[in-house]
């Protein structure tokens, strides 16, 4: 057992720590500052707290300097990230988030890494406006961001449909469970009356929150789709049959990290034993107050759930959540992942209905000239009568389609030539990249923006290469945050500077190994250089079905990383 | 004799003393008198034997008449003039009185001798804001008799308005009905009134000299008059150095606004917050040569550009000298003459005509409607009115921003009978004018747009699109005085994320205290359009305490809508808040206005 000093880290607690202490369970100023109308920004401290309540504030870094030059304020906006556990949007919740981002946002959506709406730019005088038409839709972005448990993500595996839809509800409930019990969100928003001072509580969360952010996600084998164990607390799904049996319990995965500081480090998470299906609940509650308790406060790099459990031991954790719950964990279940990328096109599950997944490029809904990604699946939602649901790799399922409407579908997709992803590269279609400039205050390079671009001068190389079909998992991130999980690239490259990225090789194919540091501070003409014979050589030199990410490990280009704890050594 | 002002150059308490000292004098004092200021005066004064003879001695003082000068003016074009006619009658021996009409107690109009009035035009035949109570003084019943008065009327406009000169014809005409009798008839000044004003004083100081005995003092010399004015003027414009050309609208907006920082390094100009800047703008290059290509001109022929008999290339003279992008009735009446095209004899029949067919015409239009033309170049580029100056608020404080100046230009552009166009001088800001490049500038006064004087004194601005500029002026000032007083701006323009000009700076006074509050008006940003005057209505309460409390209020910018939309909103504020009745509020404003708590500069 860790001895004292380890438990509690020590340090004068974190600023953000006062700021929730003093934010009267979330509120803070808000409301005032949403008022004031000579900027369209809202103070530091209150854009802290606003992320408990799903945003961020912005601004179109393109036109920063422009504007300064201009004698104009930063063109600050708003993002709103809803609250859409397991990625299950109604048809009628679609329209009105494409509706929204007409009317408030910047015309576009973003689907997220973690299978929700990101609404991006919209002014502060729109925000209320928004979140009550969310509202309308039964929609919200509670704790979709901060210190709190944020969108729970849940395999979206559609074939299994009965054993899918039993995974979602329990994830569905997990998230609701975990979900702040401040009326802070509705009184700000929706207009509710306040709330009598001192007449509220946080049960599970406390007046501070959590340390960190916290992230739950729940798979069911064989894939791997919502990254399980680059989650801070992950489930896996452990059935027989159609029978869901209970959830293996894994701790402590998480991807971010800051540049120049080893203390800080991408982690995969530990299967640390097995919860029957009625307990799955409980048992997230539980380890989200160890990490509530435990937690670094003091330092909030090192704050993430990952390096609590790094620093108590997997052994602790497991011992101490054993004494919370009142009862021990079983032992861990057999499981095997096989991938962690979507399967695209129609599929039918085992009830018959069917299910279309799109290829949508870094999870962009817009329209183009040549391409009305944006209003073919609005003209989709319009008649659509299942579900949609959004994938852990940023696509988009239009799901439970019976058989009698497929043709209506098929027909839209068709005039819309709606991309399954088929006639793109293997590469493309398992390519992820968060959204970074303009709009990410954190971002250090371009993302979204060019990752297509360095993929079509790739795919030159697979062509010749004869790897146009090979899957390979390439993931970019505009910082070492990591919202696109690109430690968890077999090919991850996470920005340094404009134009400028360190290139991470060798993670696992289903998602089970973090990937190396291969080249630091590159841009494309290296990153070219670099990869060329790279892929050559493994076109040439490859064992049979073995994967670019274990190649390059058994090849020597890199060595293999066993543990977040060695990501830096 | 009895001295009196009426019979005598002195004022009525140096009047007072001379009669109490003359009539203790006796006759040997009176000799002894005479003759020593007889004496002092000639070794003071040149010789000058035309008013030698016209002086009177002290004995027999002859009748000097006392001349007064009102003037009305929007731009400071008036009040300028009527400075300088001051101090030229002043140095010529005349005894002077200067007057803002404003200022000026209309009753005492029955007691005046020789009246001078110039007053500009506003708008649609509108007199000028600081005229208003003269006028309706004047042309109300309680207007007296005015038979002892003698009168001239200077009136400055501009041809391209309908009603031009419009207040000083009417001025005119009112003080001959009340009996007054015209020393020398009225001159109508169009923009370029420097030769035409000058025409109206000579005629009006000779019928002076003719007619008045001046005071017998004279200045000593004429040689210190060049030292203390500035060497640029409105005749004589500087060639100022652009050193900045920023566009404040940001991406994405309808507008485009230009910051022009200008360099006065070496002027010897100076300004104070709320005067204008006046650029002689240059036409377009290539309208010009479209022009000349139309007529058929040669380019390098010389052309007399003004009465001093300078010469320039005909290009040259239409870039720089000549209007050509405004039409005005007189222009088509004289430019008539050299065409056979007898439609447009039909078109100068009717003013509602002519005013539909120069609304977004320029001479290209005009001279391709109705050629051919039977002129030669000089006689028709003769017809041409001079390109008058722009004049601009100007934004910055001397005191801020040492040998500069700052102005904020809206840029004007328009699509019309399929050409787009610009407006001159704002085009050639947005487009034609670099950091390096030079412009035509002077500084133009406006004593009615003014501080207080009071660093303590509250005040209001209001203001909308570039009727923000004299405020960034007036919070740079404060903010170097450390004045006192608080301070509260109400803005409007279309958009917030794009169009909220000077954000940042009004932005951090607002944080430092200079501006005490700010509220905005983004009328395109909302389903129903919101103006500046639902903010003040909004505010209505605390405006009125500010106001009461002896706060200044400013309007600036757009005259037609914006202006006549806040001082409605400010009656009615004055009426809900103050429970007064409409007249009762109208005359808390006309107070107001007097006394310079409500300054307006519009246009």
């Amino acid at each position: 057992m860790a001895d004292h000093k380890t438990l509690k880290p020590e340090g004068p607690p974190d600023e953000m720590e006062r700021i929730k202490e003093e934010s009267r369970y979330l509120r803070g100023s808000l409301v005032e500052s949403f008022q004031d109308p000579i900027t369209a920004s809202i103070p530091d401290e209150d854009t802290k707290l606003l992320k408990f309540h799903g945003s961020y504030m912005q601004d179109d870094r393109d036109l920063r300097n422009e504007r300064k030059k201009q004698k104009l304020e930063p063109a600050y906006q708003f993002m709103v990230r809803v609250r859409l556990p397991g990625g299950v949007a109604t048809p009628e919740q679609w329209l009105t988030m494409d509706s929204l981002a007409d009317q408030y946002g910047n015309g576009t959506l973003k689907l997220t890494t973690r299978q929700t709406f990101q609404m991006h730019g919209i002014l502060k005088w729109n925000m209320k406006k928004s979140i009550q038409k969310m509202d309308e839709a039964l929609m919200d972005s509670i704790a979709a961001c901060g210190d709190v448990n944020r969108n729970v993500m849940s395999n979206v595996n559609p074939d299994q449909s009965a054993l899918h839809a039993e995974v979602y509800e329990w994830s569905k409930k997990i998230s609701e469970h975990l979900l702040p019990k401040t009326r802070a969100y509705h009184e700000i928003w929706l207009d509710e009356e306040k709330v009598v001072d001192g007449k509220e509580d946080e049960p599970i969360y406390g007046p501070l929150y959590l340390p960190r952010k916290f992230k739950i996600g729940v798979a069911i084998p064989p894939s791997n789709d919502v990254d399980v164990f680059s989650q801070d607390l992950g489930f896996i799904a452990i059935f027989e049959g159609k029978e869901l049996l209970g959830f293996n319990v894994a701790v402590g995965g998480g991807m971010g990290m800051t540049h120049g500081d080893t203390n800080t480090y991408p982690q995969l998470s530990r299967v640390i034993g097995f919860t029957p299906v009625d307990r799955v609940t409980e048992v997230a509650e539980k380890i989200v107050t160890i990490q509530r308790d435990y937690g670094n406060r003091s330092n909030r790099k090192n704050a993430r759930f990952k390096y609590t459990v790094d620093r108590l031991g997997v052994d602790y954790v497991l011992q101490e959540l054993n004494t919370r719950l009142g009862w021990d964990l079983e032992s861990s279940r057999a499981y095997q992942f096989e991938h962690n990328g979507d399967r695209y096109g129609w599929t039918q599950g085992e009830d018959g209905n069917w299910h279309h997944t799109f290829f949508i490029q870094n999870g962009r809904i817009k329209d183009q000239e040549n391409y009305l990604l944006k209003e073919g699946l609005k003209k989709i939602a319009e008649v659509h009568k299942g579900e949609f649901r959004l994938t852990p790799n940023q696509n988009v399922i239009v799901s439970k389609v019976k058989e009698e409407d497929k043709a209506e579908i098929q027909a839209i997709i068709s005039k819309y030539s709606l991309s399954d992803g088929q006639q793109n590269s293997a590469l493309r279609r398992n390519s992820m990249a968060c959204v970074a400039f303009p709009t990410c205050g954190l971002a250090m390079a371009e993302s979204e923006r060019y990752l297509p671009t360095l993929i079509d001068k790739l795919e030159e190389i697979l062509d010749e290469a004869g790897l146009s079909d090979d899957e390979i998992i390439i993931r970019m991130s505009g910082c070492p945050n990591g919202c696109s999980r690109p430690a968890l690239g077999e090919i991850g490259f996470i920005g340094k500077a404009p134009g400028k990225y360190n290139m991470y090789l060798g993670a696992g194919f289903t998602g089970d190994r973090l990937n190396k540091l291969y080249r630091e501070n590159i841009g494309e003409n290296e990153i070219l250089n670099e990869l060329k014979p790279m892929l050559f050589h493994y076109a040439k030199d490859r064992e049979e079905e073995e994967k670019f990410g274990d190649f390059v490990i058994r090849t020597g280009y890199v060595q293999a990383v066993p543990s977040g704890q060695e990501f830096h050594s | 004799m009895h001295l009196n002002v009426g019979n005598s150059p002195f004022n009525p308490k140096q009047a007072d003393l001379l009669n109490q000292l003359l009539s203790s004098m006796d006759h040997h004092q009176k000799i002894w008198l005479s003759g020593y200021l007889a004496a002092s005066q000639t070794t003071a004064a040149p010789t000058d034997d035309t008013k030698k003879e016209v002086q009177g001695g002290v004995e027999e003082p002859a009748a000097s008449r006392q001349i007064t000068i009102l003037y009305g003016s929007h731009t400071g074009n008036c009040e300028t003039l009527a400075e300088e006619y001051t101090e030229k009658l002043k140095k010529q021996g005349f005894q002077v009185k200067l007057h803002d009409m404003d200022e000026y107690k209309p009753k005492s109009l029955k007691d005046e001798e020789d009246l001078l009035i110039l007053t500009s035009t506003h708008g649609d035949g509108d007199p000028p804001d600081n005229a208003l109570s003269f006028y309706d003084f004047l042309f109300s019943k309680r207007a007296p008799k005015l038979e002892n008065v003698r009168f001239s009327v200077l009136a400055l406009g501009d041809r391209s308005y309908e009603f031009f000169c419009q207040t000083g014809k009417e001025i005119d005409e009112r003080l001959e009905e009340l009996g007054a009798e015209r020393l020398y008839p009225r001159v109508d000044c169009d923009l370029d009134f420097d030769d035409d004003a000058e025409i109206w004083w000579k005629g009006v100081t000779d019928k002076l000299e003719s007619s008045q005995n001046k005071r017998t003092e004279t200045t000593a010399s004429t040689s210190l008059q060049g030292a203390d004015r500035p060497v640029y003027s409105k005749k004589a414009p500087f060639q100022a150095e652009v050193l900045e050309n920023i566009n404040l609208n940001g991406k994405g907006s309808n507008k485009e606004t230009r910051h022009l920082e200008i360099d006065l390094e070496g002027s010897n100009l100076t300004y104070e917050p709320g005067d204008s800047l006046g650029i002689y703008p240059k036409n377009e290059e290539t309208l010009v040569d479209e022009l000349i290509k139309e007529m058929n001109w040669d380019p390098e022929l010389s052309i007399t550009v003004n009465k001093e008999g300078e010469v320039r290339a005909l290009r040259e003279a239409l870039i720089s000298h000549y209007e050509i992008t405004v039409l005005t009735k007189p222009l088509l009446e004289k430019l008539a003459a050299f065409t056979k095209d007898s439609s447009l004899k039909d078109l100068l029949e009717s003013q509602e005509q002519v005013k539909t067919y120069i609304y977004g015409r320029d001479l290209l239009d005009f001279v391709k409607d109705f050629g051919p033309w039977e002129a030669g170049e000089e006689e028709f580029i003769g017809a041409l009115r001079k390109i008058p100056a722009r004049l601009y608020s100007i934004a910055s404080s001397l005191r801020a921003n040492p040998e500069e100046v700052h102005l904020t230009i809206g840029t004007v552009r328009y699509d019309s009978y399929g050409r787009k166009r610009t407006g001159v001088c704002s085009g050639q800001c947005a487009e034609r004018t670099e950091a390096g490049d030079q412009l035509s500038v002077y500084v133009q006064k406006n004593s009615s747009f003014k501080l207080p004087q009071d660093q303590d004194a509250p005040i209001i601005m209001i203001g909308a699109g570039t009727g923000i500029a004299p405020y960034r002026a007036f919070l740079e000032e404060r903010e170097e005085n450390e004045a006192a007083g608080k301070s509260w701006l109400f803005f409007g323009e279309q958009h917030f994320v794009t169009d909220f000009l000077y954000q940042i700076e009004w932005q951090k006074w607002l944080k430092e205290g200079v501006l005490s509050r700010m509220d905005v008006a983004f009328s395109r940003d909302t389903d129903e359009k919101v103006y500046v005057q639902h903010r003040m209505m909004e505010k209505s309460k605390e405006l009125f305490e500010w106001i009461q409390s002896g706060a200044y209020i400013y309007v600036c910018g757009d005259e037609k809508y914006m202006a006549k939309d806040v001082q409605d909103t400010l009656l009615t504020i004055l009426k809900n808040e103050g429970n007064l009745s409409n007249e009762e509020a109208e005359a808390y404003l006309t107070d107001l206005r007097k006394n310079k708590r409500y300054q307006r500069d519009v246009y």
